[in-house]
């Protein structure tokens, strides 16, 4: 099992030290041209989560292949870049210039931008093309049938699964009942997700077999465990980084005495019925 | 490099319409006055982001308003009570200021009483909104003070090296009256250390990190 962080959870550059306690670090989503991302307030505390409208906030694929990827490469960690994009075209650009990376996540699930008008499998099947990189499809928990994209992702030759996306949600100021984020809407993330990410990772493991990175609500080694024995073959933190940046240690320490490659065999068994 | 230390509460005490917790300092450097700390607020999902006040012996004090739940939280602890505190986080003032004058609006005197003690006293203006806010001033006796609708602009002389914290209107006003002003702003955060990229904030044009640009940024 490694450790990753979930795709804009932590910008390795500014925290090196969080970083170098995970097995990969995975970027925020890299888009063809520069964005700002939305306007503020982007962030809003909920009951048990958050929500964020940042809007894919990255430097563009230009800059970031000329100035940040030459540095994230010198913190000597497997990096797993996430790709964006608003069309089949715009995803395999990013990866055909990729190389020296140990995988591409491509974010086919952002609640906060304008969908791409391609389905998941033609933007998979474009970026499958264009590079020979382990591809990683990041599906959103929202699809009314889960099982039946991951498997269409996995025809279009995807060689992983990354599960789930944050899920669009809304929070209002008590009084004035206006939204709270200034785009209205954002993705829900932390604790609220994790029985949503636990039933997706088992669906999609049952339905394809493909090596999953869980992510969605984790908080402690017991949450990793559950994701491991849904079908998860590596997990990523996200939201507990925030209040958390100790958080890979911490949940680290607290599965050492675990057998994982056991508990997932538990995954394999149950998806063996379901199947 | 920050530290993230579970604290112990030495004390809760009201100021006004304010409070003030007092946390044991264990190993957490105080920092520069202008950072900030990410304080956990029990029972809440975010930490909050708070600048130092004072830096008695042993111990770090944050002025506080309760606002919102995470304040709430944390406006309710009790003596002994333990939170997880990571600090000192973003860039605080210049201190090699020849003329200084701290101005202050409301709760943003939060840092002024740090930043007093470290350059020799210098003089001070405070806005607040009521006649109760306006007691937290005891934490700067030398303050010169003034009440809504009076506005503490209006006490602003020329020539001085102004370092302000306040309200987003009482900044703007700061930075049109003095070009080289140090102001602190402020932004939600979730996390304090880059990560989220919730505290999105106009800089030079463009939408930037407030916690790892400022939260003290020139004015012009």
């Amino acid at each position: 099992m490694r450790l990753l962080n979930a795709s804009g959870c932590l910008d390795a550059l500014t925290a090196p030290e969080v970083a170098r306690q995970l097995d990969g670090f995975v970027t925020k989503t890299i888009t063809p041209l520069p964005r700002e991302g939305n306007a503020p307030p982007r962030i809003a505390e909920t009951a048990h989560g958050m929500l964020n409208a940042i809007g894919l906030a990255n430097p563009g694929r230009e800059r970031f292949l000329a100035e940040t990827l030459p540095r994230l490469h010198e913190l000597k960690l497997p990096l797993w870049i996430s790709v964006g994009g608003f069309c089949a075209a715009d995803y395999a650009e990013t990866c055909a210039a990729l190389a020296g990376v140990e995988a591409i996540e491509l974010n086919l699930s952002c609640p906060n931008v304008d969908e791409a008008a391609d389905s998941a499998a033609e933007i998979v099947a474009a970026c499958r093309r264009a590079t020979t990189l382990p591809l990683y499809a990041k599906l959103s928990a929202a699809h009314p049938d889960l099982g039946e994209v991951a498997r269409a992702v996995a025809a279009a030759g995807a060689d992983g699964l990354s599960l789930i996306n944050t899920l669009r949600g809304m929070a209002l100021h008590p009084r004035t009942l206006e939204p709270v984020l200034a785009r209205g809407q954002g993705g829900l993330s932390g604790p609220s997700l994790k029985p949503v990410a636990l039933a997706a990772v088992h669906t999609c493991y049952a339905a394809t077999k493909l090596p999953v990175v869980g992510m969605g609500g984790v908080v402690t080694g017991q949450d990793v465990v559950e994701l491991v024995a849904c079908g998860a073959r590596d997990v990523a933190l996200g939201t507990v980084l925030f209040s958390d940046p100790d958080a890979p240690s911490r949940v680290r320490a607290e599965i050492a005495s675990v057998d994982l490659d056991e508990v997932f065999g538990t995954a394999h068994e149950a998806s063996e019925v379901l199947a | 490099m920050p530290r993230r230390e579970r604290r112990s509460v030495a004390g809760v005490e009201a100021v006004g319409a304010y409070t003030l917790l007092r946390l044991d300092r264990g190993g957490l450097d105080p920092g520069v006055p202008g950072q900030f700390f990410m304080l956990e607020a029990p029972g809440r999902l975010l930490p909050r982001a708070l600048s130092l006040c004072l830096a008695p012996a042993g111990e770090l004090a944050f002025l506080l308003e309760a606002v919102g739940p995470g304040t709430e939280a944390l406006c309710a602890l009790q003596p002994g009570e333990r939170i997880h505190v990571f600090g000192p986080l973003g860039n605080g003032f210049r201190l090699d200021v020849e003329r200084p004058l701290l101005v202050g609006g409301g709760i943003g005197m939060a840092p002024l009483s740090y930043l007093a003690g470290r350059i020799g006293r210098p003089p001070v203006v405070l806005g607040f909104r009521s006649d109760r806010h306006a007691e937290a001033a005891a934490l700067l006796p030398e303050a010169e003070v003034v009440v809504d609708p009076v506005l503490v602009t209006e006490l602003i002389e020329p020539d001085f090296d102004v370092l302000a914290c306040g309200p987003e209107p009482m900044l703007r006003a700061v930075a049109e009256r003095c070009p080289g002003a140090q102001l602190a702003w402020e932004a939600a955060m979730a996390c304090g250390y880059g990560a989220c990229y919730g505290c999105a904030f106009e800089i030079d044009g463009e939408l930037k990190r407030l916690c790892v640009e400022g939260p003290v940024l020139a004015a012009a």
